[in-house]
Order: C-alpha cells, then sequence, then structure tokens
C-alpha cells in the first residue's frame, strides 16, 4: 500500500516494489554451502566409481581415486562385461545382466498384473473377508523374509520349480504383492465410485469395468508401480541367490561374486566398471523417471 | 462339497474372489502358513531337512550360547540404533534445508536420493573401494603428506560397524529426506504465519509446532527404516561378508542364511529367523496399536 502511494512521486528517481533481499547473504551461504557440502559426499561414489572405471591397473595403483584419468580407457567395461571370471566361468557380467533380465521382466509384468486387479477387487468389488487378508498383507510385508525362506522353498520344490527363472519370478511376485496392492488401491480408491456405478447401470462386468475404466485412467499409477518394481527386483540379492542356480544368477549376485571373489589379483578398475554396470539400469530408470520415482517410493511409505 | 451346498454365496462376486485368489493364497500359505511352519520346526532338531523330533527349546538355548549369534545381535542393535538416530536426524534437517525455499531444489533432491535406486550390493562395493586403505581416503590423505592419517574402517573389529553405517546413511537418508519433505510441505501455512506473528524464532517453530505435528510421518519413517535394518543382509555380504576376524560385522540375517543353507543345519536357522520376527513384532505391535488402535474411535 505504501508503495503504491509514493509510486506517482518515486516514479523517476529510483526502482519500485520492496527491497529485493540481497542473494548472498550469511543466510543463504550457510544454507547453501551446507547443501553443496551434502552433495559432495553423494556425489563422490558415483564419481569415483566411473573415474576408475575409467583407469588403467598402474594408474590407479598410483594414482589418486578422486583424480580423473590421465588416459581414458574402455577395457575395464569391457573386460567387466566380456571376459571377468566367477568360480569356472570368464563370461564375463554379461550372462548375469541377461538373467537379471528374463527374471525382471516377467515378475514385474506378473506382479502388477496381479496386484493391480486385486487392489481393484479390493476397492470396488469387496467381499466377505477380503479387508481382512489385504490387513495380513499389509502385516505380512513386515515380516523377515529369512522366516518364510525355507517353506518357500519347499514349496518350490513341490511344484517342481525351485532353482528355476518361474520359481523365483514367482517368488518376487509374492514379495512385491504387498506394497503394489496397496499403491493400487490406494489409487482406485480415488477414481470417483460413480463411474463404476454407471458402468455397472450400462451392464459392465468385473473385466469390462477393469479394462475399459480403470486401466485407461491409471496409467500413472502403473508407471509408478513399473519404476518400483524394475528397481527393486533388479536390485534384489538375498531371493536370487537362495532360490536360483549359479547358471541363472542375477547379476547383483555375479556382480558381488566378481568383486569380492579371493583367487586372483584384484583389478579395482574392473570391479567399479562391473559395479556401474550392475547400477547403470536402475540408475537409468531413477533418471528418465525423475518425479514419479519418488512418488512412487513416498506412496510406498506412506499410504494414502 | 461347499461350493454344491451354498453355490449362491461363494459364487457371489466370483471374479472378485479369482481376482484376490493369489492375495488369500499369498497371506495364508506363505506369510501365515509358513511363518507357522517355521515356529513349528524351530522346536525340532532338524539338520539336512526338516524333521518332527522335538527338542524343545534345545535350539534357542543353543542360538544364545553361540557367540557368533550374541555378536550378530549386539552388531545389529549398535547399527540400529545409530542408524535410525542418524538418518531421521539427518534426514530431516536435510528436509528443512530444502525447504527453505531454495533454488534448484530439484537438482539438489535428484543428487540425494540417486543412492536409493542403487542396490545394497552396489552402495557396499563402492564404498568397500574409497574405504580402500592403500587406494582410498586413507591413502590419498597419507599422500598429502600426513603419513600418520589413520582412517580405514573396514580392517578393524572395532570399527567396522562405522564403515557400513557412512554406506548405509549415503543409500538411506535421501529417502528419508523426502519423506520429511512430504511431512513438511503438509503443514498448513497458516502455522507458520501464526508463528512469525507471534515472533517465534524460526528455529524454535520447527523444533516445537512442526516436530510434534508431524509426529506420524517420524513414526512411520521409524517403522520403515527399523523394518530395513532388521533385515540387513546384502550390505555386510558386499562390504566385509561379515568380517574381519571372521565375525566381527555379522548380522542375524547372515546367521540365518548361513545355518540354513551352508551348515545345513536348519532348526538353528528357525530357531533364529523366529527371533528375528519376534524383535519386529516387538517394533510392529506398539506402532499397529497406535496407527490403528485409535482410529476406530473416530
Amino acid at each position: 500500500m505504501a508503495d503504491a502511494s509514493m509510486s506517482g512521486s518515486l516514479a523517476m528517481t529510483g526502482p519500485r516494489g520492496a527491497k529485493p533481499k540481497r542473494a548472498l547473504n550469511p543466510r543463504n551461504i550457510m544454507l547453501y554451502g551446507i547443501l553443496l557440502l551434502v552433495c559432495l559426499y553423494y556425489i563422490l561414489p558415483l564419481w569415483v566409481m566411473i573415474m576408475t572405471s575409467l583407469k588403467g591397473m598402474p594408474e590407479v595403483r598410483l594414482g589418486n581415486i578422486f583424480a580423473p584419468p590421465v588416459e581414458i580407457t574402455f577395457e575395464p567395461w569391457v573386460k567387466a562385461w566380456a571376459t571377468a571370471c566367477t568360480g569356472l566361468n570368464c563370461d564375463g557380467l554379461s550372462r548375469g545382466f541377461w538373467n537379471s533380465v528374463i527374471i525382471t521382466v516377467p515378475s514385474v509384468i506378473l506382479s502388477i498384473i496381479i496386484a493391480s486387479v486385486n487392489g481393484y477387487a479390493l476397492i470396488n468389488w469387496k467381499f466377505k473377508g477380503s479387508e481382512v487378508f489385504f490387513t495380513i498383507l499389509i502385516f505380512g510385508s513386515f515380516i523377515p523374509y529369512q522366516i518364510m525362506l525355507y517353506p518357500i522353498v519347499i514349496l518350490l520344490r513341490e511344484a517342481g520349480l525351485y532353482g528355476t527363472l518361474w520359481g523365483l519370478v514367482l517368488v518376487h511376485t509374492i514379495f512385491g504383492m504387498p506394497i503394489l496392492t496397496l499403491l493400487f488401491r490406494n489409487y482406485f480408491s480415488s477414481i470417483p465410485e460413480e463411474l463404476f456405478k454407471a458402468a455397472r447401470v450400462d451392464g459392465a462386468g468385473f473385466w469390462g469395468i477393469y479394462f475399459r475404466i480403470m486401466l485407461p485412467m491409471s496409467l500413472p499409477i502403473f508407471v509408478v508401480a513399473l519404476i518400483l518394481q524394475v528397481t527393486g527386483i533388479w536390485n534384489d540379492f538375498l531371493f536370487g541367490v537362495v532360490y536360483t542356480k549359479p547358471d541363472l544368477y542375477p547379476m547383483t549376485v555375479q556382480l558381488n561374486n566378481i568383486v569380492n571373489s579371493v583367487q586372483g589379483v584384484k583389478e579395482y578398475n574392473v570391479n567399479m566398471a562391473a559395479t556401474l554396470l550392475t547400477g547403470m539400469v536402475p540408475l537409468v530408470v531413477y533418471f528418465v523417471s525423475g518425479k514419479l520415482f519418488v512418488r512412487g517410493i513416498a506412496a510406498g511409505a506412506v499410504k494414502g | 462339497m461347499a461350493s454344491q451346498s451354498r453355490p449362491f454365496r461363494l459364487l457371489h462376486n466370483l471374479n472378485a474372489k479369482i481376482a484376490a485368489l493369489p492375495m488369500v493364497l499369498t497371506t495364508m500359505v506363505v506369510f501365515v502358513g509358513g511363518t507357522i511352519w517355521t515356529v513349528f520346526y524351530s522346536f525340532t532338531d532338524s539338520k539336512l531337512l526338516p524333521r518332527e523330533r522335538f527338542v524343545g527349546f534345545d535350539q534357542y538355548e543353543r542360538l544364545w550360547s553361540n557367540s557368533r549369534w550374541a555378536v550378530s545381535i549386539e552388531n545389529l542393535a549398535f547399527y540400529g540404533v545409530m542408524s535410525l538416530v542418524f538418518t531421521v536426524v539427518m534426514g530431516f534437517i536435510l528436509a528443512v534445508l530444502m525447504d527453505q525455499k531454495i533454488r534448484y531444489e530439484d537438482t539438489f533432491r535428484t543428487i540425494m536420493l540417486y543412492p536409493f535406486a542403487l542396490s545394497f550390493i552396489v552402495t557396499g562395493l563402492v564404498w568397500q573401494w574409497i574405504l580402500n586403505p592403500d587406494f582410498g581416503l586413507q591413502g590419498i590423505v597419507r599422500g598429502w603428506g600426513w603419513e600418520s592419517f589413520s582412517f580405514d574402517p573396514l580392517h578393524s573389529p572395532e570399527t567396522v560397524l562405522y564403515g557400513l553405517l557412512i554406506a548405509g546413511l549415503w543409500q538411506g537418508t535421501g529417502f528419508v529426506m523426502c519423506l520429511m519433505l512430504a511431512g513438511l510441505r503438509g503443514i498448513d501455512e497458516d502455522i507458520w504465519k501464526a508463528a512469525r506473528v507471534d515472533g517465534i524464532p524460526t528455529w524454535k517453530t520447527y523444533l516445537v509446532v512442526v516436530v510434534p505435528m508431524m509426529r506420524p510421518v517420524f513414526i512411520t519413517t521409524l517403522v520403515i527404516v527399523a523394518a530395513g535394518i532388521i533385515k540387513l543382509y546384502d550390505l555386510v555380504v558386499a562390504m566385509t561378508s561379515g568380517g574381519p576376524g571372521g565375525n566381527a560385522s555379522q548380522v542375524p540375517a547372515m546367521y540365518v542364511y548361513d545355518y540354513m543353507f551352508q551348515a545345513q543345519n536348519l532348526g538353528q536357522g528357525f530357531a533364529a529367523s523366529t527371533m528375528m520376527l519376534l524383535s519386529v513384532l516387538i517394533v510392529l505391535i506398539p506402532w499397529a496399536y497406535l496407527e490403528f488402535g485409535g482410529k476406530k474411535h473416530g
């Protein structure tokens, strides 16, 4: 108000509006200083990984892990991908990569199909006991996996799936169910019930409503689920170790076997290239998906 | 038979029941059935294969008299408390800093959160390399001329848990920061205006007004972080394989795995995993009581 009344007389003498805050006040220096320092801690490992993986072994031995390579070489990457050894196999991480791909793809698809249909049934087609099962499901996600490891071994063995790809897919589907069901259930509950009722009046059934209304209206949450599952399953280690055989080991398991193997001379540059290769898929998913990733983990963590 | 005598009830809403069948099977067979099965067999002397020869609490007595288990529990307790305190405090402070209407917020968040996309194996291996005594941090500082500088947490039993903590915090604090930031953003602007009118300094508003208001966020975060800590396994495998000195960084999940799948002593593995379940219940039951017990009235 004061500005408005004075602006007439002062129009020619100076700038208008409130005095702008100086960008470089002590508070801002502190604030951004701390944030930059913190970011250094977060960035450092990625930087070190990339730099080490681009150096030759002599340079790694001589130099500083933070320094950029004097002479860039992609040999460690090639070696990590194609010829690094685990035990008797010397075909590199590529085997683990493709194993992880053939594990992740069906696991993600199956778990999302089951959880989305389940979440839809829980919201729009409640039946007696459905809420009880859902509560057990959510509580079940807090039970340590260790307690269910062996019973699942028995179940899979009985089904003839122990040590096979599909056994592991099933395990990922089971353990992805609580979080995904919660995700879909919460999302579907935000879709106006009138839509559902209108479709019912028009004679659409369970699957008709799912495919023609729920699915097209919920594509964002399917993307969130996709992000959650791809990173989660790709990063799994325990289930990979327990439920598959060495020739089917996912990438994380193989990576650990390559890096932490006791035999031979340690090739740190190859190790870092291998580590980076394994982290690449979730990192790409993360950087491409941006805010949806945040939304996914937040939705997973804080319900509603 | 049941479906013939009461076809109407069971067939009613049949599609939904088919859709929920995987959930019913998962909860009943795997979660409930599997848990009961393991607890049941923890009272037997199963070795290579499960068998029904009951030995009472023998497995538990053996478990608690095993020094490796004792170390595992101590480690988990220490790591757990440190990790909980640090992730929550650091996460909250970072969230407060991020909430100061700063520029490039998205960039800062992207940087702080990317470790959370990586697996514990990748996290552990990177930090193992950075903490490498010859080439990592210690080597560099020594190279600057400070010859006696010593920073080698992973190769000494007294400090190995701090090494794990550095890596664990790197991976998880960004996530907690995001949860806290969402909580901060959920607080009504008017609260801030009221505090400003009353002349309460910002830091005091955070401590006295905002933190109590964010109680649900804190509790949820604590439960999620705690449930993750009890499962701690991959990080230890990647960074130390339980060493140095054999068992300085052992954790319960490792004990369970080794006894079940390596040492062929199923009974011990079952007893140990039952203890893990018990510890989760100790965290979970009070939380569930607070979270859901009160809601019935409202």
